[in-house]
């Protein structure tokens, strides 16, 4: 009997399409994957339906690649029947890992979403104020839809992940790497992440010195200069606590890291570590000195939680409070620290 | 079982409130000892840790603290300038600065982390810092983090749907 090759599938749940790409970012090494593997399971890219799948013995797809978040019942039964059917998953890109743009839907609600895309936004038409329904009764039958979920979630928050492939998307390098690994049997410890133990600090090849930051710019007020550590220039860089392995990409295009490939190894909250780290070189040693840096660092949680809100530790906004009615600890204004402890 | 803390906030029916302190080695950690062999009476609902310096403190720990069901943080140091370390106090208060902004936008309120000093004669400028943010805490209510923010409800259908 022919020896069998290995199978591999691909599925995307709530992604952007990005990282399907990016496996395509092989070149042509893509061939050798299609040598090396029987493809089974590609919706993008190949004629497979779900049911095709769920046929499958338990356990007969060697290796699964599964990209994007979780946020309805269908990405949820899939992250299921593709863990049943894999040997291996491997989340597959920051959403599946830390739940990535998706997952900034964690700083608000069902709710608030549904009525800002279907009402409220600007570019919104719909006078008869139809919204999507998890039941619709039309002439030919029932139509259903997967319901949506207030709260994004991770793969492994769902379903036990065997590795992880950081990257927004992840680099070709890596993803062959893990290929490799995979087919050479190779395989680093259970729940590893595939990549580097450094920061992106480390392959970045501006020049740094002693940080002082006197005040934060938004990337279109400044031209920063070219060879001088971004974050020196006071632009937002998430370098300083990001796992390396894309090379640098953005700074070296005059663009501050923001952060993709997720926390460094051992770290629990990337988000916190982010603001350990920058909030240590900011300058100013009274209260108010150092607000006047922080004021001009908008959407301080939107920087440091980007790609890893529904990751983190406390994973999304604490919109209701004990009283069952939505807080107010919503809270418009910023906090200052008690003058006080300027002592 | 009602407690003192029903006045405040009715929603403290089940709890009294629960502040994790970190409070520094050579500093807040000895006024709170001197407190102690004083005999200053304080709320007993500081939780405290011993860390060798505010400048330890790693965001991770207040955030991780309100995760798993604090419902403040009380972080305690040398007076700046007094720093055993010279200046871990002076990153202390940066940090929690972000930190506090940050939070606001994850839906905590600021006044549910809080940094203060403390010199190791102290012992009732710590019980008053204690007395002051237990009541502040007591006012908000509890936080009940994991209860309340991560929402499981919403996999009910899906379960039922699955079986
Ligand atoms: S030693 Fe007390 S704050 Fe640094």
């Amino acid at each position: 009997m022919a020896e069998q090759k290995p199978k591999l599938a691909l599925y995307w749940a709530s992604s952007c399409g990005g990282c399907e790409i990016s496996v395509l970012a092989v070149h042509e090494k893509i061939l050798d994957v299609a040598a090396a593997f029987d493809i089974v399971f590609w919706p993008c890219a190949m004629d497979f339906k779900e049911e095709d799948v769920a046929a499958m013995d338990d356990g007969e797809v060697d290796v699964c690649l599964f990209n994007g978040a979780i946020r309805n019942d269908d990405n949820a039964h899939m992250a299921h029947l593709m863990r049943r059917k894999s040997k291996v998953l491997v989340a597959y890109g920051s959403c599946a890992m830390e739940g990535c743009i998706p997952g900034l839907a964690n700083f608000t609600d069902r709710e608030h979403m549904m009525n800002f895309i279907y009402h409220d936004s600007p570019s919104t038409d719909n006078p008869e104020g139809i919204e999507p329904q998890m039941r619709t009764t039309v002439p030919e039958g029932e139509l259903t839809l997967p319901e949506f979920w207030n709260t994004v979630k991770t793969l492994d928050q769902v379903v036990p992940v065997d590795y992880y492939l950081p990257g927004c998307p992840p680099e070709a390098k890596w993803t062959l790497a893990a290929i490799e690994a995979i087919l050479s049997g190779q395989l680093p410890p259970p729940g590893s992440v595939i990549g580097m133990d450094v920061t992106v600090c480390d392959e970045c090849s501006r020049t740094r010195s002693e940080k002082h930051i006197k005040q934060f710019y938004r990337p279109y007020e400044i031209i920063p200069e070219p060879d001088i550590c971004l974050l020196d220039q006071g632009l937002f860089c998430a370098g300083i606590a990001t796992r390396a392995g894309c090379g640098a990409l953005c700074p070296q295009v005059n663009m501050g890291c923001r952060g993709c490939y997720g926390p460094n190894e051992g770290v629990v909250d990337g988000g916190a570590k982010l603001i350990s780290a920058l909030a240590s070189v900011v300058d100013g040693a009274t209260p108010e000195e150092i607000d006047a840096v922080l004021e001009t660092l908008p959407d301080p949680a939107g920087y440091f939680y980007r790609f890893s809100l529904p990751h983190s530790l406390l994973r999304r906004t604490h919109l209701v409070g004990s009283n069952g009615t939505r807080t107010v600890e919503k809270i418009t204004a910023t906090p200052q620290l008690d003058p006080k402890l300027k002592d | 079982m009602a407690h003192d803390y029903n006045e405040f906030n009715p929603a403290w029916e089940e709890r009294t409130p629960v502040i994790i302190g970190l409070l520094c080695n050579w500093c807040s950690y000895r006024a709170a000892d001197l407190a102690g062999t004083s005999r200053f009476g304080y709320p007993a609902t500081l939780r405290d840790l011993r860390i060798m310096c505010t400048g330890r403190l790693d965001p991770t720990f207040v955030v991780k603290a309100l995760r798993e069901g604090a419902d403040g943080v009380l972080v305690m140091g040398c007076h700046p300038g007094q720093c055993h370390y010279d200046a871990g106090n002076y990153k202390a208060m940066r940090r929690m600065a972000l930190l506090r902004r940050t939070l606001v936008q994850l839906g905590v309120h600021p006044d549910r982390v809080q940094l203060a000093w403390a010199s190791a004669s102290q012992g009732t400028v710590f019980t008053e810092m204690v007395k002051n943010m237990t009541e502040t805490i007591a006012r908000l209510g509890p936080l009940n983090w994991q209860d309340t923010a991560f929402d499981e409800s919403q996999h009910k259908e899906m379960e039922a749907i699955r079986g």
